[in-house]
Formats: C-alpha cells, sequence, structure tokens
C-alpha cells in the first residue's frame, strides 16, 4: 500500500509533464489527459483510503521513504511520505475537487488556444499540493509550499497578455514569498532545536524545548500561513489572485492552496500546544482576518471578488479555530473540508454566470439570471444556504462548532472572539445574500456594450454543470454526514488530538444566537438589495464601503510605504553604486591619470633635456653615496 | 608515475586553443566545431576524473608532483579535492554550452573591415581561459595558482574588450547600429580596462602576499603548509597572520566579486556577449570562491576566523545590496550581474559560517549558481540578440509570440530565486541553515534575499514576457534547434540536481570536513535532545 | 708616474664630454663628445688596471670600445637618416618622440 502513496503525486506529475512538453501534438487530447491524471490520482487515494478504514484507528499512518535528499554532514533531508488521517482529508480533497474542476475546466476553457497548457498547470498544481500534504518533514513540504505557490502564479497570470493579470500573478508570489521566509525561518529554527525537521522527531521531543522557542517557531509558521491562506497582514493578493481563469480560484483560492496554511497549523499541533503565546495570536489573526474578508466581501460588485473576501473570512475562521488548540484543530479542518466543497461550488458557478455572460463580473449589471441560468442558480442557491449556515447544510456543522469552541476558550478572550465569530457569521449572511440577490434576483440589469453585443445569458454545458451539481451535492450532505456520530471527529482525533471545550453558554444558545444573526443578515441585505431595484452605477457608498472596495486602504498602504519606499530605496541605491562605490573607483582611476598626466609633462622630447636629468640624476646618486660612507 | 591525468585534462583546452588559433581565416565554422570537440572531450576527461576520484579516500588524489623552479621550492603540484572536482567538472560542463551558445557572436561583420581571424581568436581564448580555470582548480602549489590565477585576466580580457555584446543599452537599436557605435567600442574597452585594472590590484596585493608566506614557511607546498600548520609545527605572528591572510582574501574577493569590490562585474557582464558573461561569472568568478575556501581557510586557520564577523557582514551586504540593485536596474545583463553578486554573497557566507551545512552549501552553491545563471544568462543572450537591444522597456508580451523561449527563461529565473525543486534551492537552504546555526540574526537578515530574489526576476519577467506584445518584438522567432540544444541540459540538470543531489554532496562532504578540521571547527549540536521516535521506527 | 694623474686627465676629459652632450645642439657634435666621454672612461678603467695590477679594467675597456663601436654604426646611420628626411642635424628639432 505504501508504494501507492508515491504514485499519488506521481500521476498528476506526469500529466504535467506530458502536458507542458508534449507541444502542439496534444492540444486536441491534452484537456482530456490532464482530467484522466488527475482522476487517476482521485482513484488511488480513495484506494488508500479504503485500505485506510480496514485498519484500527491507531494504525492508520502510512510511511514511504523513497530516498535521502539532501545529505550533508548533521542534515538530513528525505523525500518520504507520511499518510495519515489528516494527509488523507486533504487528499480525498484535492484530488476529488481537482478533478471535477478538471472537468469543469473542459467546458469553460473550450475557445482558449492554450487549453492544453491550462491542464498541464492545474495538474502540476496537484502534484505541488499533494506533496505539500504527504510530506513527512518540513524542508519537503516547503518544497510543495513553493510549488503550488508557483502553480498559482503560472494560473493567476494564465492571461499573461493582460498587465493586470501578469502584476496580479507577480503580487501573489511576492506576497507568499514574504510568508516562505517565516517558513524557511521556522525550517532553519527546528533545525538549531532539534537537529532535524522531520515530523515525527520534533513532535515527539517537543517537550524537550523551551517555549520561548516554540513560540518562535509556531510564530514563524503562523507567518508563513498567513501568506499562503491569505491572512491579515498578508492577505493582499487573494483579491487580485481572481484575475486567473475563474476554475483556478475555485480550485486554488478557495478549496484547496488557500487552506495550505491551515493545515500547517494543524499539522504542527505540537509545536503550538506548546506554545500558548502563538496560538492567542493565531486566534487574533484569524478573528482579524475573518472580519477584514467579510467587510470587504460586503463591498465588492466583481462577483470573484466578493467571493475572494469570503474565502478570506471563512480561512479565518478556520485559523482561528486551529488557534484554540485541540478544542478547535478538528473543526478548523472540517470548516475546511465543507468549505471545500460550497465555496469551490459558488466560484464555479460564478464562472458558469461570467461564461454566460461574456465575461462580465460586474454583479450590478447581472440580475434576473434564476430564469436563463436554472441549473446554476439552485447549484448557486444550495452552495449559498451552505456558507451561511442554513441548518442542515454543511456550513451550519461546521461553523457553528468553531463558534461554540471560540467561546469555550474562557474569560474575556472567549467572549471576544465568540463574540466576533458571531458577528462574522451575521456578515457572512449579508454578504452571500447580496451576492445571491445582485446576480440571481429583480430585474436584468445587463445592456448592449459598446460594439453593441448584448449578452445572451445561458446555461452551461453539461460538463460544467455536472460538477456543479456533484459539489452542491456535498455542500448540503457533507456536514450532516461528518456530524452525525462524530465520524469526522473519530477519524482525526489520533492525529490532532481532541479536548472537549467547556463553554460558558450552551450549544443551544449559541446556535439560537447563530440563527438570529443570520436572519438579520439576511434580512438587512433583502431590506436593501431585494426590496427595490439596484442601480447599476454604483453609488458613492459611506467612507466604510468605500474604504472597503479599496480592500480597506491595505493596497494603498503597501502602495505608498512598500512599492514607493522600495522604488525609492532601489534608485537612491543604484545611485549609491554608480556615484559612490563605482566613483570611489573611478576617482582613484583619476586622480592616478591626472598625476600621470602631470608627469608626462617631463618628457619633452628634447634629448638634451632628458640627458640633464640623467647627469643630475647621476650626480644626486653619487653624492648619496659619498655622503652614506661618509656618515 | 601513473597516467597524468590532471595534468591532461588542464593541456586539453590548451592544446585546442593553439590548434583552434592555428586555423586559416576561411575556414571559420571548422574552427568552431573544433573547439567543441576539443570542449567535449575535455569534459569527458572531467567526467573521468569525477570517476577516478573516490570520495572516502585521500584528501587530495590524483596527485602529481614535479620539482619546477627547485631554488624557491616552487613545485609543479597538482591534486583535487571533492571540492575541486565539482568545479572541474562545472567548469568542462558549461564550456561547450558557452561555445555553443557563442557559435555566431564571432562571425565577422559584413559591412566591417575585417579584423585579424576574429572566430578562431574568440574560440580560442575561450579554451585558453577554460584550460587556466581548470588548472586553477588543480593547483596545490600556491605559486602554481598564482600564475594561472593571474594569468586568467589576459585572455578573458581580450574576450570581454574584443568581442562586445553587438546589442546596446541606448534607446533605440536603430540608433545604436549607426551613430553610437564608437560609444559602444568606448563603453567595452572601459569595461574590459576595469575588469583588468581591478583583478590586477587584487593580484599584485596577493603576490605580496604570496612571498609574504614564503619567507615565514619556506615553500609554496599547500599541502606542507596546512599540515604544518595543523599539527602546530609552523607558528605565525598573530599580525603576520592576518596580514597575509588580507592579502589572499583581497584578491579573492576582487574575483568573487564581494561588495565593495563589485562594480566591475556589471560593466563586464553587461558589454561582453552573453556567452562570455557567463564564463565570468559562471566558471572564472568561482576560482575566487574557490580558492577562498582552500587556500585562506587552509592557510591561515586562525587569521579566518578572526575575519569571519567582518567578512560575514560584507557578505550580507553583498546579498541585499546586489539585490537591491539589480531590481533597479534597466539593462537585462546588468540586472544578471547584479544579481549575481548577491547570490555571491551567499556562497562567501556559507564559506564563512564554517559549518559543514554552510560550506557544502556554498560549494553546490557554486555549482548551482553556475548552471543556473548559465540558463539564465544565456537565454536573455538569445533574447538581446534578436532584438538589438539590452534594455528591459524595448521588450514586452514575448511570451506570446516565442512561448518556448519564454518558459526558458522562467525557468531560469526561477532557479535564481531558488524555487524548491531546482537545484539552487538545496544549496540556498544548507548556505541560510548553515548560517543560521552559528549566526542567527545574519541568518535571518539573509532570507530577505529570497524575497528580492523574486521580487527582480519576476519584474524581469513580467516586463519583458508578458503584456501586449510589442510592435518590434511581433515578428520574434523562436528559439531554434542550436539554442534549444543549449538550454535543455542546463534545465535537465537543474531539475535533476534539485531533486536528487546526491551524487555531488557524497564527493564535497570529506572535502568539507577536512577544510572544517583545518579551521578546528565543529558544528553545533542540536539544543534539546531529540526523542528516538521518527517515522521508520514508528512503522 | 703616478697613475692618479691619469685619472684626474679622465675626469678633465668625461666632464668636457659631460658638458658638450649638454650645451651643443649639433647630433654629430652631441656624438662626438659621448664618445668623448666612453674613451675618458676607458683610460679610467686602464689606470685602475694599472693601479690594482689585475687586467680586469683592461677587459671592460675593450668591451667598451666594441660597444661603443656599435654605437657608432647604430648611431651615425640614425643621425644620417635623420639629416636625410629633415635637413638637419639639431637633435632639438626630433623632439616628436614624446607622449
Amino acid at each position: 500500500m505504501e508504494n501507492l502513496i508515491g504514485l499519488l503525486i506521481a500521476a498528476p506529475l506526469l500529466g504535467a509533464v506530458v502536458l507542458l512538453l508534449g507541444g502542439r501534438r496534444l492540444d486536441k487530447a491534452g484537456h482530456w489527459l490532464g482530467t484522466l491524471f488527475a482522476a487517476a490520482s482521485f482513484g488511488i487515494g480513495v484506494v488508500l483510503f479504503a485500505d485506510l478504514l480496514g485498519r484500527g484507528a491507531e494504525d492508520r499512518t502510512l510511511y514511504e521513504k523513497l530516498y535521502t535528499w539532501i545529505p550533508v554532514e548533521g542534515f538530513q533531508a528525505d523525500v518520504a511520505f507520511q499518510l495519515d488521517q489528516l494527509s488523507m482529508t486533504f487528499v480525498l480533497l484535492i484530488t476529488g475537487v481537482g478533478t471535477l474542476i478538471h472537468i469543469y475546466s473542459i467546458g469553460y476553457m473550450e475557445h482558449d488556444e492554450r487549453r492544453r497548457r491550462f491542464f498541464g498547470y492545474l495538474n502540476l498544481f496537484l502534484a505541488a499540493m499533494l506533496l505539500l500534504v504527504l510530506a513527512d518533514n518540513y524542508l519537503l513540504l516547503y518544497v510543495g509550499w513553493e510549488g503550488v505557490g508557483l502553480a498559482s502564479y503560472l494560473l493567476i497570470g494564465f492571461w499573461q497578455h493582460k498587465p493586470s493579470a501578469a502584476t496580479a500573478a507577480k503580487k501573489a508570489f511576492l506576497v507568499n514569498r514574504v510568508g516562505d521566509m517565516g517558513l524557511s525561518i521556522a525550517i532553519m529554527l527546528l533545525f538549531t532545536t532539534f537537529g532535524t525537521f522531520a515530523f515525527g522527531p520534533v513532535f515527539a521531543s517537543v517537550g524537550n524545548a523551551t517555549e520561548g522557542k516554540l513560540t518562535a517557531i509556531a510564530l514563524m509558521l503562523l507567518l508563513a500561513a498567513c501568506g499562503k491562506s491569505a491572512q491579515v497582514p498578508l492577505q493582499s493578493w487573494l483579491g487580485d489572485a481572481m484575475e486567473g481563469p475563474t476554475p483556478v480560484s475555485a480550485l486554488i483560492h478557495a478549496a484547496t492552496m488557500v487552506t495550505a496554511g491551515v493545515y500547517l497549523i494543524v499539522r504542527s499541533a505540537a509545536v503550538f500546544n506548546g506554545a500558548p503565546d502563538a496560538q492567542l495570536v493565531v486566534t487574533i489573526v484569524g478573528a482579524v482576518t475573518l472580519i477584514f474578508g467579510a467587510i470587504v466581501g460586503c463591498a465588492k460588485d466583481d462577483i470573484k471578488k466578493a467571493l475572494a473576501g469570503s474565502t478570506m473570512s471563512q480561512i479565518g475562521y478556520m485559523i482561528l479555530a486551529a488557534g484554540l488548540g485541540p478544542v478547535g484543530y478538528v473543526f478548523a479542518i472540517m470548516h475546511l473540508v465543507t468549505h471545500g466543497f460550497f465555496k469551490a461550488g459558488l466560484f464555479l458557478g460564478a464562472g458558469s454566470v461570467m461564461h454566460g455572460m461574456n465575461d462580465e463580473v460586474d454583479m450590478r449589471k447581472y440580475g434576473a439570471l434564476r430564469k436563463f441560468m436554472p441549473v446554476t442558480f439552485v447549484t448557486f442557491g444550495l452552495g449559498y444556504l451552505a456558507i451561511i449556515g442554513f441548518p442542515g447544510l454543511s456550513g451550519f456543522f461546521s461553523k457553528d462548532m468553531i463558534i461554540e469552541a471560540a467561546f469555550a476558550k474562557g474569560g474575556t478572550q472567549g467572549w471576544i472572539l465568540g463574540g466576533v465569530a458571531l458577528l462574522g457569521a451575521g456578515i457572512t449572511a449579508f454578504y452571500m445574500t447580496r451576492v445571491m440577490l445582485l446576480t440571481f434576483f429583480g430585474e436584468k440589469r445587463w445592456q448592449p456594450d459598446a460594439a453593441g453585443h448584448e449578452p445572451h445569458p445561458h446555461e452551461s454545458p453539461k460538463s460544467m454543470t455536472i460538477p456543479m451539481v456533484i459539489l452542491a451535492f456535498g455542500s448540503v450532505f457533507a456536514g450532516a454526514f461528518f456530524e452525525i456520530g462524530e465520524r469526522f471527529l473519530k477519524w482525526l482525533e489520533p492525529v490532532t488530538g481532541y479536548e472537549h471545550g467547556n463553554s460558558p453558554v450552551s450549544a443551544m444558545t449559541v446556535t439560537a444566537s447563530t440563527m438570529v444573526v443570520l436572519v438579520v443578515g439576511v434580512g438587512i441585505a433583502w431590506s436593501m438589495y431585494g426590496r427595490r431595484p439596484v442601480p447599476v452605477v454604483a453609488p458613492r457608498g459611506s467612507l466604510l464601503t468605500r474604504a472597503a472596495r479599496r480592500d480597506l486602504l491595505q493596497d494603498d498602504f503597501n502602495h505608498v510605504v512598500l512599492v514607493r519606499g522600495g522604488e525609492h530605496l532601489t534608485r537612491s541605491l543604484v545611485y549609491v553604486d554608480h556615484s559612490l562605490v563605482d566613483g570611489a573607483v573611478n576617482g582613484t582611476a583619476a586622480a592616478v591619470g591626472g598625476a600621470s598626466g602631470r608627469l608626462r609633462k617631463l618628457q619633452n622630447g628634447y634629448a638634451r633635456s632628458y640627458a640633464v636629468s640623467m647627469f643630475g640624476g647621476t650626480a644626486i646618486l653619487i653624492a648619496a653615496t659619498l655622503l652614506m660612507r661618509a656618515v | 608515475m601513473s597516467f597524468p591525468l590532471l595534468t591532461v585534462t588542464a593541456a586539453l583546452p590548451a592544446v585546442g586553443a593553439v590548434l583552434t588559433a592555428a586555423v586559416p581565416a576561411a575556414r571559420r565554422t571548422a574552427a568552431k566545431w573544433l573547439a567543441l570537440l576539443f570542449s567535449l572531450a575535455t569534459l569527458a576527461l572531467a567526467v573521468l576524473v569525477a570517476v577516478r576520484f573516490e570520495p572516502g579516500g585521500a584528501r587530495y588524489q590524483l596527485t602529481e608532483s614535479r620539482a619546477w623552479i627547485a631554488d624557491f621550492g616552487v613545485r609543479y603540484e597538482l591534486g583535487v579535492d571533492g571540492i575541486g572536482v565539482a568545479l572541474i567538472a562545472l567548469t568542462a560542463l558549461l564550456i561547450p554550452f558557452i561555445i555553443l551558445a557563442g557559435w555566431h557572436d564571432a562571425d565577422p561583420l559584413e559591412n566591417k573591415s575585417q579584423r585579424w581571424r576574429p572566430t578562431q581568436g574568440f574560440f580560442a581564448l575561450i579554451l585558453m581561459v577554460e584550460a587556466m580555470v581548470i588548472i586553477s582548480f588543480e593547483a596545490t602549489d600556491v605559486f602554481l595558482f598564482y600564475i594561472f590565477f593571474e594569468a586568467m585576466l589576459i585572455p578573458m580580457y581580450f574576450l570581454i574588450g574584443g568581442f562586445g555584446d553587438r546589442a546596446t543599452s541606448s534607446r533605440s537599436a536603430a540608433a545604436a547600429a549607426g551613430g553610437t557605435d564608437e560609444n559602444a567600442a568606448a563603453q567595452r574597452s572601459y569595461a574590459a580596462v576595469k575588469f583588468l585594472l581591478y583583478n590586477l590590484v587584487g593580484g599584485l596585493i596577493m603576490l605580496a602576499a604570496v612571498i609574504g608566506l614564503y619567507v615565514v614557511a619556506g615553500n609554496f607546498s599547500l599541502q606542507e603548509i596546512t599540515a604544518a600548520r595543523a599539527a602546530g609545527t609552523l607558528d605565525m605572528a598573530t599580525n603576520t597572520e592576518r596580514l597575509l591572510f588580507l592579502g589572499f582574501f583581497f584578491a579573492f574577493a576582487v574575483k568573487a566579486p564581494l561588495w565593495p569590490l563589485h562594480t566591475w562585474l556589471p560593466n563586464a557582464m553587461g558589454e561582453a556577449t552573453a556567452p562570455v558573461a557567463v564564463l565570468i561569472t559562471a566558471v572564472v568568478d568561482k576560482v575566487g570562491t574557490f580558492a577562498m575556501l582552500r587556500f585562506c581557510l587552509g592557510l591561515f586557520p586562525d587569521a579566518s576566523k578572526w575575519a569571519t564577523p567582518a567578512i560575514l557582514v560584507l557578505a550580507l551586504i553583498s546579498i541585499v545590496y546586489g539585490a537591491l540593485v539589480a531590481v533597479g536596474q534597466r539593462d537585462i545583463k546588468r540586472l544578471v550581474a547584479y544579481a549575481s553578486i548577491s547570490h555571491f554573497g551567499f556562497i562567501i557566507m556559507g564559506i564563512f559560517a564554517m559549518t559543514s551545512q554552510g560550506q557544502s552549501g556554498a560549494t553546490l552553491y557554486m555549482v548551482n549558481h553556475g548552471i543556473s545563471t548559465a540558463a539564465l544568462m544565456l537565454v536573455a543572450g538569445f533574447l538581446i540578440s534578436r532584438r538589438g537591444s539590452r534594455l528591459i522597456a524595448d521588450y514586452g508580451g514575448v511570451q506570446k509570440v516565442a512561448p518556448v523561449l519564454a518558459g526558458t527563461f522562467l525557468i531560469g529565473g526561477l532557479a535564481t530565486l531558488s524555487l524548491p525543486g531546482l537545484a539552487p534551492f538545496v544549496s540556498e537552504f544548507l548556505v541560510l541553515v548553515g548560517t543560521f546555526a552559528r549566526y542567527p540574526v545574519i541568518g535571518i537578515i539573509a532570507t530577505i534575499g529570497i524575497v528580492l530574489a523574486a521580487l527582480y526576476t519576476l519584474v524581469l519577467y513580467q516586463r519583458t514576457m508578458t503584456g501586449p506584445v510589442k510592435e518590434e518584438v511581433r515578428t520574434m522567432q523562436d528559439l531554434r534547434l542550436r539554442e534549444v540544444l543549449v538550454v535543455a541540459p542546463l534545465i535537465v540538470l537543474l531539475i535533476g540536481l534539485g531533486v536528487y543531489p546526491k551524487p555531488l554532496t557524497q564527493i564535497i562532504n570529506p572535502a568539507v570536513e577536512h577544510t572544517l578540521s583545518d579551521v578546528h571547527e565543529k558544528d553545533p549540536k542540536p539544543q534539546v535532545a531529540v526523542e528516538a521516535k521518527n517515522g521508520e521506527a514508528a512503522k | 708616474m703616478n697613475p692618479v694623474n691619469y685619472l684626474y686627465l679622465a675626469a678633465l676629459l668625461f666632464t668636457i664630454g659631460a658638458a658638450g652632450v649638454l650645451i651643443r645642439k649639433n647630433a654629430i657634435v652631441l656624438f662626438m663628445c659621448v664618445e668623448l666621454m666612453l674613451n675618458a672612461c676607458n683610460l679610467a678603467f686602464v689606470a685602475f688596471s694599472r693601479m690594482h695590477g689585475n687586467l680586469d679594467g683592461q677587459i671592460i675597456a675593450f668591451f667598451t670600445m666594441v660597444v661603443a663601436a656599435a654605437e657608432v654604426v647604430v648611431g651615425l646611420a640614425i643621425i644620417v637618416s635623420l639629416f636625410r628626411t629633415r635637413h638637419s642635424a639639431s637633435v632639438d628639432d626630433a623632439s616628436l618622440m614624446k607622449l
């Protein structure tokens, strides 16, 4: 069985190699090949999952060591995989949703001449993401970590003829690199502290390290998680990343890659458990992002950017839960999985809408689409109900658990975190209802474009709707399936550990208050966008709205401080290099040149003046010799 | 005495150089093929050296020793350790690609009065440089090393000054073809003279130190002096040792180049043709860092430790400063040059971190940087030769018209920014870990370098390759077969060594252990005890 | 006679030659003055040989003569060709060979 783990990664990797090197010959079959490789990986994943289920709960960890990667004195990095319940969960999510999105892309990218390459990149992403969750040490995880970053870079910038896409791709990579810096420092700290960075030995000997060390490691891991999972303060790239094709947004920037930060924290549970201060910081980051993303999501008129804000906010929930320690790890992952279903579904729905609307993304130019796209409407609607936590749907279970766990943190912290999580649920209900109303309800607001083409909204082809239906199915039932008999909890507990938190408020109260904020959120949205017609041109809005449209001015801050500041810094350094460092060198050269220019005048060309200097020199030499002898 | 493999390896390209230079003027193509043949034969010999070398064996192997200038104790002594083997292999590997990439760089211009057989000269000079570099990696006699360390400057000078890049960094390519030709020639000779003077000054100071070493030690044999130093039978006064160390180090720091002695590199790399630029930074400069590892640490262990803090700070400045200045460049080749300065900072940092990870990483870094810079610079050269301009602003949207060129350029760039999975990542991470283990603050600041590397690489890629297709770029051709043949093996190597660096590390590791024992250093131990449980055991 | 007197004579001849080289412009005269200096040296060498009782000085004197002869050959050729091209034997006219 162990040997299959390598195959899991090898299949999509092979796909990427074949598709990217295959050349034009494969243009016709490329998308099928890519989908096939993804599906093969999913198939292997299912086989492994069945195998794990057949084992006892304590025996569900498989190892496979391929070879020693970097053997240097005192430093051992292996290419070795570890498959346990946590990895397995991710493998199924990645390959499952991944395969669906491959299928979806066949239709979505049909008219793109570079479709083969798109599928190659998607396969590359799958391979890297699987490597990330299957690695048995931090350095190999780092390879997957940057690998998904690269795939994300390539896919965000897939339409690189658009300068905005190229810029967004670069921005995503750079912001992620700042996070990666955190990961590499964390690995260095692990190495100097433990002499290794393999999961097993590190987690087993965490108890021997001081809390200060663990806190430092945990904070650096958090920095990495912030970069990859678009958490404050490294969240700015996610909104721009929507420049990529919509399937990419669904797979990478909603369902899988952006949740890698959550994986990292849950995987490093042992380290975080030993560093309470770091955990507090994690919860704060989660809580701040949760609200931040939600507010941004409320103001955006671009359907994908609104969903991106929502993603940020939902991952904030997960990070918050992960920061709560053993109380929250399981629920972080559970929300991650359900979120994977409904957010991917929502993005695919958005893609389907754009597909029918000539790639228009402004929701103010939609309206009344439910009549034209019934399947999209229903699947999107189910995803919508799941994300706002409609009772019985998957989001309801997973989010409720997180809110409860937040209250269970205890003391003032518990009340604040719980309150924030509850507030977030209300805002989620508001912005998602807004998206729903603007897109599918009300009057039609689209107009012919400059060239006179009026969009003809139509339902998307089967290859696109089938994945949407499957994902909607998951959005509806996954939560209940996980929750009944606490299946998910029992599955993950051996890896992440679990403690039942003692919440100061009862579970019923939490659920009831969640329902109340939900109704309030939906109600406000209805009163603003449902009751009266929506203007096609966005009104000026309040100060907060305008700030939220600009991502709460975070980008402006980055632009002024980092971009401008950096430009000035580099420009002045170029000047320094040219004028001071090189100037000193050229100055020396000029000084020597000048001096020799003066000396050169002595060479006047008159033989007799040379003779004089010769005689003079000789006379001086003789005089000096005589003088020395005399003394 | 057994077959003098090392001598033959170094002599073969020299013979090739002479023969290539002797090819009649009209037979240009024959000269090219002859040069390529000799470079390939040298590669075969280098492979033989690597195969014959036993990683677990004596420190210096395949040694040769003959009396040369007996009166001054100068001997013709050759020998390689693992570090030398790796770098000889790198040199021998890159030269065929350099020759192939520069296939047409020295063709006589049709509208120009012909110089005396430029093509033959170009390829002969490249082979000459190869011979001298290889023998520098082999020499275990300080004086012998010094001679070739300096002699290398002569062919390099002519390569830079005599065979400039036909593309210019002036605003418009059309103007460059006509009016500013004089200007370009002046720039080029400025760069060549700057290169020569910089390195001569370094060499001169080193010469003084070499003589000083002879006065103190009585001979020039690296092995004897190192052994005597290690055994404590050769005492140097503290100040003498420090002065001698500084003399050696200065020369190597100029060649490496280390901030603030770096300003010759951007000029030289900017003005030279792309293959020659690769020759400078990927091959010749490595002699500097190699010599730090072999001569500075071995001959002057105490002084090396004394100077470490200052050198680490300079290396750190190189890393951050080089990267920042690279961001601000408008000229593609100068950008790559500043990126190299940043990378050399990493190499020097790794050497002086005095840990086995740091030094193994630094040696690997030398090899990997050679390959990655070659990939990036040669593709950049192909790009530049198509448009006739070195200015980044003159490009845009190349990806659309020449996807293969853009793809290889991106992979070269990703290697430069040390993407995991590609070879440079392994070495950069080892250097960082090795430095961090002993100097945490410096290690952390150096990681800023990885963010900045992403910045300059991706900005370069974005501005040249993406966006709307520029009018002048529209007719650009994709890579030709010859060019693909140059780039593809380099990319395969980058990926191969990134995924499986073991063949290199197992050659390098023992040599690094010897070097560390020269300076009496041991790796810092992990701070806490580690439980025995690991992945395999748990199963 | 005291050999030292020969040395005085040599010094005198050398001084006359040196003064001639410095003062006169004509290349031929200059040349003759150089010869005078050389011969003054020869005289000194022979005198030293006599004083020290060995033959070293005399041998060197022969060397000097040979060199002087060679110099005359080359030098006169130069002067002649100079005169042909410039119609002047003044050394100050040939001042173009400078940086």
